[in-house]
């Protein structure tokens, strides 16, 4: 077998693509990392961020989906009868069987003619999705598509992931290029079977491997995604204004940017599970919303997500005068996550169902 | 001993660390392979000689479903046809491996033996990790009620702390010197430095244990080869180090039925039975490697040698006999069933003067000392030029 050269693997369109609309969503409970160690540790020992943020009694992955699609088509102003397919990534949809994205696709207006479905890989089932409109949009097949990343994420109380699994995400609508806010000039897919993480069928929480997560898991893929993409696209970390990652927790994006090259002006910005957790399938586009928030046209952003089981998904972006046109007509990120009402443990528990009788 | 003088002619180890993407039996091989170019340098190619097969091990039947580590191994490293056992003995079994691989040898019944410990302790992790490495205590007395090892190295440290009035600080010298020596071992775990003044506020493992007191459980393999000191010297090899003396003891298993818990009497009865063989007081041994899974177990070991008085074995002067040379359980890393054939090889390259940034000056005799549970098992090698 030939080994692989650089630029092998490389995901283009055909016709330029890019993001036309895109918007956020984050639930307004928070619970202080603090206020979970207290319950399980009385209080001692390091947490991994400030808090988390928490989906209320009538929340879940479709209303906020919802929200954050909203927002997304008030930044386009397309018509949602454009849109070819609504597709909603996530490991928290509702139901098992039955689509998350019918609901959103027939809240937001873009039923009957439209494709829908609910995509699953850990937390980047929404990059993939938004892999996926690349292809479909690119190819000529679709005007618009509409990838969502979203997620209520579960943690089984006491366990580690307790204290980041959080709720929230955000929503892209991609489109042509020539109408883009943010151009996509390439995507790469890096993918290994590697069990880091997992949640069985009827199970109400995730398993996961402890440690194996980190350097097997975690750095290996986003390092393979990121590596392959920046030598496939002749680009270093000098040529990004912007990078944001897939974030379980504060230490390991940071520790991704630093090994690639990237400075904390760099990272900073697209870096918010300190302040709302990890939202699984939302981290890394949630993150990419904040720095579309404030980037200025000629910005290239570098966005690499992850999910467990395992796999990394890089973007080459690059922002374009649009930009400046559209970001202030929905709720902005930041406006979200400084929308705040602190929780206690007894009230999450009640909020995420935890108490079972 | 002895009639015969037995000696190490062949020595591999694996890096230690977390292999998650390599095998119990691959870890092994690693090791082995490594040993048997080890002694092809040194003048024998020893692949055709081995007649019998000893290994290490301690989890393998939990934590990768995989007993009958005897076959397995020799077939795996090329061995097929020799004789081949598992030897068991909790966080001692590498050193009780080495020690069969010896008996084996001075019996009479094989001329050449090798003894490979292996470990893969990363397969499992939370709450089944702890189950399997749990079963080296006694599960009817003392693992039921929940006691693991950290725990009761922190019930020997409470205790240790308040007859002596000693404080956390007291033993941070210990794994300072372990960082430090593990920092410039190419085959340990932690290369870090870590600092006496950060010791008394690590994260707490099992109260007043803490991160910096506990070595970590990882995943690794070591060989080595023995034969007789008339095979070595007829096929004129190099770097052949002597077994001087070699003891197993044990004591009261669970902790609750020793009179006194802060003396380890499994350590000093193998500790005396070995430097008997060897004929040499505790004055002649140039290096020591013991068996540090926490620092309250080093302090007892040293006491019950006889290196310290009881109460002070914390204030043992480093400079005196050079301890932990390659880092130790605590930097080098600590796989469980390995860890007593780590200490082996890592004596054997004291010895030959090939320790590089590591080697101890003039180094002549060694002891390496391994221990299972908490100490209920201990076994002592003495190693020579």
């Amino acid at each position: 077998m030939t080994p692989y050269q650089p630029g092998d693997g490389l995901m283009q369109p055909n016709t330029p693509v890019g993001i036309v609309g895109y918007g956020a969503y984050v639930p307004r409970y928070r619970i202080p990392a603090k206020e979970i160690s207290k319950m399980w540790t009385g209080g001692a020992g390091g947490v991994p961020i400030i808090e988390k943020s928490v989906n209320g009694l009538d929340e879940d992955v479709v209303t906020m989906s919802i929200e954050a699609a909203r927002n997304a088509l008030r930044r386009a102003q397309i018509s949602p009868r454009d849109i070819r397919a609504v597709w909603v990534g996530s490991e928290s949809h509702p139901y098992a069987v039955k689509p998350t994205s019918t609901m959103v696709a027939e809240a937001i207006g873009a039923v009957p003619n439209t494709a829908a479905a609910d995509w699953e890989f850990a937390c980047k089932a929404g990059t993939e999705a938004m892999q996926a409109a690349m292809g479909l949009v690119g190819s000529g097949m679709a005007k618009y598509a509409l990838s969502v990343g979203m997620d209520t994420a579960q943690g089984r109380p006491g366990d580690a992931l307790e204290y980041t699994a959080a709720a929230g995400g955000a929503a892209v609508l991609l489109g042509r290029g020539e109408e883009s806010a943010v151009l996509i000039h390439g995507s790469y897919s890096f993918v290994t079977d590697t069990p880091d993480f997992w949640r069985r069928a009827h199970a109400d929480y995730p398993s996961h491997g402890d440690r194996f997560t980190g350097e097997p898991a975690y750095f290996k893929h986003i390092m393979g995604a990121a590596e392959a993409l920046l030598g496939a696209m002749d680009r270093t970390a000098a040529d990004y204004r912007w990078a944001v990652f897939h974030q379980p927790n504060a230490k390991f994006p940071m520790r991704v940017a630093q090994q690639l090259g990237f400075q904390p002006d760099q990272y900073e910005v697209g870096l918010l599970s300190p302040r709302i957790g990890n939202t699984y399938s939302g981290a890394t586009m949630i993150g990419l919303t904040a720095i579309l928030d404030v980037a200025e046209p000629g910005d290239r952003i570098l966005m690499v997500s992850y999910g467990s089981g395992a796999g990394s998904d890089a973007f080459d972006l690059e922002v374009t005068e649009r930009i400046l046109e559209i970001r202030d007509r929905a709720p902005k990120t930041e406006e979200y996550i400084s929308r705040r009402t602190e929780i206690d443990y007894a009230t999450y528990t009640r909020f995420r169902d935890k108490l079972k009788m | 001993m002895t009639t015969k003088q037995i000696v190490i002619i062949g020595i591999g180890q694996t890096q230690v660390g977390e292999h998650w993407d390599v095998s119990l039996r691959h870890l092994a091989w690693q090791a082995i392979e490594a040993a048997l170019d080890d002694a092809a340098a040194n003048g024998l190619d020893a692949v055709n000689q081995i007649e019998s097969v000893y290994v290490g091990n301690m989890l393998g039947g939990l934590s990768s479903q995989q007993d009958h580590l005897g076959a397995l191994i020799a077939d795996y490293a090329g061995l097929r046809g020799v004789e081949a056992v598992t030897v068991e003995a909790g966080e001692a079994s590498g050193a009780t491996a080495v020690r069969q691989a010896i008996m084996a040898v001075q019996s009479g019944q094989v001329d050449m033996a090798l003894a490979v410990g292996v470990e893969k302790a990363t397969d499992e992790t939370g709450a089944e990790a702890i189950r399997s490495m749990t079963t080296s205590l006694d599960a009817d007395f003392e693992t039921i009620h929940g006691a693991t090892l950290p725990a009761m190295a922190g019930l020997l440290m409470q205790r240790y702390m308040h007859e002596y009035g000693t404080a956390v600080a007291d033993f941070a010298n210990f794994s300072v010197n372990a960082h430090a020596n593990g920092a410039k071992n190419e085959y340990a775990m932690f290369r870090n430095l870590i600092k006496a003044e950060k010791f008394p506020n690590a994260p707490l493992v099992a109260d007043p244990v803490n991160l910096f007191d506990a070595a970590p459980v990882a995943d690794g393999a070591a060989a080595v080869i023995v034969t007789t000191a008339e095979v070595a010297y007829s096929a004129r090899m190099r770097n052949v180090i002597k077994v001087l003396g070699s003891a197993m003891a044990t004591d009261a298993f669970s902790l609750h039925d020793r009179d006194d818990i802060l003396h380890f009497n499994a350590v000093k009865l193998s500790t005396e039975r070995a430097l008997k063989q060897a004929g040499y007081g505790r004055e002649v041994i140039n290096i020591l490697e013991l068996h540090d899974a926490f620092t309250i177990m080093t302090t007892l070991a040293l006491e019950a040698m006889g290196y310290a008085e009881r109460g002070t074995g914390y204030q043992f002067d480093l400079n005196q006999t050079p301890l932990s040379t390659f880092g130790g359980l605590k930097a080098r890393g600590n796989p469980l069933g390995a860890t007593g054939v780590y200490q082996i090889v890592e004596l054997t390259r004291q010895l030959r003067g090939q320790a590089g940034e590591n080697q101890v000056p003039d180094a002549k005799i060694g002891l390496a000392q391994n221990l299972g549970g908490v100490a209920s098992t201990a076994v002592t090698h003495v190693l020579g030029v």
